[in-house]
């Protein structure tokens, strides 16, 4: 029998506001241990929560930017359960009442097709402490808890681990764009849990799902939606059942592993957190929000192939990063030349600058821009610019200050390229007999000898041309 | 006449003049409470030396001519619920016995601004459960009127401490008549203001949609005064309501012309003592004869309000007390596992009723009851609401006894949590509505035991509850009575 996998996605994202959720603490996360605490987010008896604005703000515009529809109210909720990195012994999140419900996220597949992945909700809560182990005690770190978080929940339209890895990229790239957060995994900025079940090809009802948790990559993502849709395929062809059940993941032997079955499942005792009013988002901020919103990554790649027209390829990997798509605008403005920007950023900036960090290379738009402009003057050679960019990556230097310094302007004046050309052509009697009888293959020996003669610098196309003239006149 | 017989007002008014010297008149309280802490044990810590060099500071700042307040140089009390910076605040639990807070409560806060001297903390039950004080780790709080009662509880310390000259001022909380049960078993004055009047910041939590901070004073007067100098918005607490806090002190007049008093059927049933009773009823013909007019109102759904307020009240006290695990502060038992460290701490931390309250809230908010009990409940809240939002379209200020009962004895109830439970019979539905409710002394029975009255009143108007209550304390002499100590 062949079977079907349907997955959904839990997506927790961190936001990147200046301060935590409920209190004043800086969110700065290279402080020292409980550097970033106060009586709010370590649970002090008495201490009270107020919710921070901006977090509000940040969770709209993903709200907004994935289609959901935004509560007029939502309803802050306790999650209760005992935990030492959870200081009040409960987790304020929402629960019946989330912030936005009914929302779609459009991602790529490797056929080049678009597929919609609708969602359930995005609510907002906060994050929990971090316990470190010690050889003898245990100890909690408070500095992420009350970090604001956004959970985006997905419908179960996944069916595979590209499917998967794809709008959970998909994610990430919104939140860079919408600059909400940092959407790292590894850092744990952006976390997933993953919803899986199987079911034989072309039936409706969904099999028996299985929870997957603590994958910190793309790839263990990936890896461990194939190593449970493998797991659970055996099992069924087996004959046996499948067990609602959470798994982790286990990155050193690549498999999952039982955590705890349904029966040992929390019962969180949700009921609506009475020191917090309930959330209004007044129709009116959500139309400011709205307006505020940048192109997100797709419509800025339709917009670059039908302006620029650049290649799909081309145009996706501009877009992976709005950092690097900004900078490709920033340099078509100063240049003007979108084909040769695009060129020159695929194929020379990426071999030096990572896609995330182009924004604090040497070279700024600027440079290249103007790098490109010298090209197209033909104030310098393509060649002699690939070495003017590796002089720019080293000094931080402009093109043209570069150019002037080390005297490399390509020479394009007749009156100097002549008396060059009429000296190659009297130190080389034989050869230029040989090309007038007809070997016109001696063309680039003279072409060859010009350029030696000026270290590269003559410009080519002229001396192609009054090379021409000068032997057609002998 | 001692120092600590005065009221905040007088006292004031002798500060100001100069006459006396806030360190003479927190000596004087001191002393008094040397001499009374023993028999009525209404103080859990008793902050002397830094009472004493406060009351000095301040009588400098008078000398050098600064503008002060007219709380400034008076001693008060706190119950042990509210944080103190560097003064041990222990709930009257055990698992908080030694805990230090690191910051003040917003109330603690606008009472140091005030220049008030604070003379300890007051006894209480555990974590504010309770309605005889019975329930401290500390002991039980004695009735100064007699010493076998108990003065009510939950904030029993306060209104014990301001019965007797302990302090001329304190502040406690209402949960579910917290303030205004032992205001009335002990003959003071005691408010519980509109939720979100006064900032929870730095209160301990017992039930978050309830808990209210209120004062207790000798006068209407004095409660009047203290209300006014921790009340309005608080950034700290998203619940505190941003409203101007008016200046109470207008609106305390003589008469009553023109006032329409409601007085609901339903406080009047087949539990209320008769002696108490009939003190209610002379209570409402003095009013009358102030000018009042006395109509008969209906609150419908007032019987659901005490097993509404039990839903509630447990329900949010099992997640408000989870913090209390041994991990950050406060005991902590021996342990080999995580999970028997908490078991440990909080089985040897918290005391019986404590436990009672967290197993029935956990069990009323566990899957597939929530709906029948917790929601349910919410629902109840709004038809309570109700009835006393029409209710007040009909009349400015409700009238009703305070407690069923008058004080009764230690002991007595203790065996019995659902007698207990209905000794707040006329207290919770305000709580549950979130309305103003003031007590005051109406009178005694034939042991001497104080009997209250009870005024309740529309959101954010404490002040119709002060002009009414102070016209009666005009026309009457209960409130200047003293329990003989």
């Amino acid at each position: 029998m062949n079977f079907e996998a349907v997955m959904g996605l839990e997506v927790h994202v961190q936001l990147k506001t200046k301060s935590k959720i409920f209190c004043r603490c800086s969110t700065h996360f290279d402080a020292r241990e409980n550097e970033n605490i106060c009586p709010v987010c370590t649970g002090m008896p008495g201490s009270l929560p107020v919710l921070n604005e901006e977090a509000v703000h940040m969770a709209c515009k993903m709200a907004l930017a994935t289609n959901c529809k935004v509560q007029s109210v939502s309803v802050f909720a306790r999650k209760n359960y005992f935990y030492p990195d959870l200081p009040k012994g409960y987790q304020i999140s929402q629960y019946d009442q989330p912030l936005a419900i009914d929302g779609w996220v459009e991602i790529p597949l490797s056929n080049k097709e678009i597929k919609k992945i609708r969602l359930e909700r995005i609510h907002m809560e906060e994050d929990a402490g971090k316990n470190v182990h010690g050889s003898h005690f245990s100890y909690v770190n408070f500095n992420r808890a009350g970090i604001p978080l956004i959970e985006v929940v997905s419908k179960p339209d996944l069916r595979s681990s590209e499917e998967a890895g794809n709008y959970l990229r998909s994610i990430q790239r919104m939140v860079r764009y919408l600059e909400i957060g940092d959407g790292n995994m590894e850092e744990g900025s952006l976390r997933c849990d993953v919803n899986i079940s199987l079911r034989p090809t072309g039936a409706e009802k969904l099999g028996t799902k299985v929870e997957i948790k603590n994958m910190n990559s793309f790839r263990f993502v990936e890896n461990a939606i194939e190593y449970e849709i493998e797991r659970q395929k055996e099992a069924l062809q087996n004959g046996q059942k499948i067990i609602q059940e959470t798994r982790l993941w286990d990155s050193n032997q690549n498999k999952t592993f039982s955590m705890r079955s349904k029966e040992e499942a929390h019962d969180y005792r949700y009921f609506p957190e009475p020191d917090l009013m309930p959330l209004e988002v007044a129709p009116k901020a959500l139309e400011i929000i709205k307006t505020q919103l940048p192109e997100l990554a797709l419509e800025k790649q339709k917009r670059f192939m039908r302006d620029y027209q650049l290649s799909q390829a081309d145009s996706g990997t501009l877009v992976q990063e709005k950092s690097l798509a900004d900078y490709f605008e920033a340099v078509v403005k100063e240049c003007q030349a979108p084909r040769l920007a695009s060129n020159w950023i695929l194929s020379e900036l990426l071999r030096e600058v990572e896609a995330s960090s182009v924004s604090k290379s040497k070279i700024t738009p600027k440079h290249l821009g103007q790098l490109i402009l010298l090209i197209q003057k033909g104030t310098i050679s393509g060649k002699i610019a690939k070495t003017v960019f590796e002089k720019m990556l080293q000094s931080g230097d402009l093109p043209q200050k570069i150019v002037e310094t080390e005297g490399w302007v390509q020479i394009s004046d007749d009156a100097e390229l002549e008396p060059i050309i009429e000296a190659v052509v009297k130190e080389n009697p034989n050869l230029v007999k040989a090309y007038q009888a007809g070997d016109a293959k001696k063309f680039g020996f003279f072409v060859g000898q010009v350029m030696k003669k000026t270290q590269g610098q003559a410009n080519p196309q002229k001396v192609n041309e009054l090379l021409k003239k000068k032997l057609g006149d002998v | 006449m001692e120092l600590y017989d005065l009221t905040i007002s007088e006292a004031s008014q002798k500060l100001q003049s100069k006459e006396i010297s806030s360190e003479e008149l927190t000596q004087s309280v001191l002393k008094r409470i040397e001499a009374t802490q023993k028999q009525l044990n209404s103080f859990i810590t008793i902050t002397k030396e830094a009472a004493l060099l406060q009351a000095k500071k301040v009588d400098e700042k008078r000398k050098r001519g600064d503008a002060l307040s007219a709380l400034a140089g008076i001693p008060i009390g706190l119950k042990d619920i509210f944080l103190t910076q560097g003064i041990r605040t222990t709930c009257a639990s055990k698992i908080l016995e030694g805990f230090i807070p690191a910051y003040d409560s917003t109330v603690t806060a606008r009472l140091k601004k005030n220049d008030v001297v604070l003379v300890g903390k007051l006894n209480m039950d555990e974590f504010a459960m309770g309605s005889s004080n019975e329930n401290s780790f500390f002991g039980p709080v004695k009735n100064p009127w007699d010493l076998e009662r108990t003065p009510g509880g939950s904030s029993g310390g306060s209104a014990a401490a301001v019965a007797s000259g302990q302090c001329l001022g304190a502040f406690g909380t209402d949960t579910g008549g917290s303030i205004r049960l032992p205001a009335s078993l002990s003959s003071v004055v005691g408010l519980k203001p509109t939720y979100g009047r006064v900032s929870r910041y730095g209160v301990i939590a017992f039930a978050s949609s309830l808990d209210q901070v209120g004062p207790f004073g000798k006068t209407v007067l004095d409660t009047a005064l203290l209300l006014k100098s921790v009340a309005g918005e608080d950034a700290y607490d998203a619940t505190s309501v941003r409203k101007p806090v008016p200046n109470y002190e207008q609106f305390l007049k003589k008469d009553l012309k023109g006032v329409k008093l409601g007085i609901p059927k339903e406080y009047f049933s087949k539990g209320l003592n008769s002696q108490v009773e009939a003190s209610v009823q002379k209570a409402l013909s003095d009013l009358k004869s102030l000018g009042a007019s006395l109509i008969e109102i209906s609150l419908p759904h007032t019987a659901y309000a005490i097993p509404t307020y039990y839903l509630v009240c447990t329900a949010e006290a099992s997640s408000n007390l989870a913090r209390y695990d041994g991990v950050k502060y406060g005991y902590r038992a021996e342990a080999t596992s995580l999970a028997e460290m908490y078991a440990k701490t909080r089985g040897q931390g918290f005391g019986a009723e404590v436990k009672r309250r967290i197993m029935l809230g956990t069990f009323v908010l566990s899957s597939g009851y929530y709906d029948a009990y917790y929601k349910k409940a919410s629902q109840v809240r709004t038809l309570l609401k109700k009835d006393f939002e029409d209710a007040f379209l009909k009349c400015d200020v409700i009238v009703t006894p305070s407690s069923p009962t008058t004080a009764f004895k230690i002991g007595e109830k203790i065996e019995d949590p659902l007698t207990m439970y209905l000794t707040d019979v006329f207290t919770t539905s305000a709580n549950l509505a979130g309305i103003p409710g003031l007590v005051l002394p109406c009178g005694f029975d034939d042991q001497n035991l104080p009997i209250g009255l009870q005024l309740l009143g529309p959101y954010f108007q404490e002040e119709k509850l002060f002009h009414v209550g102070h016209a009666y304390e005009q026309a009457t002499e209960w409130h200047k009575r003293k329990p003989k100590l």
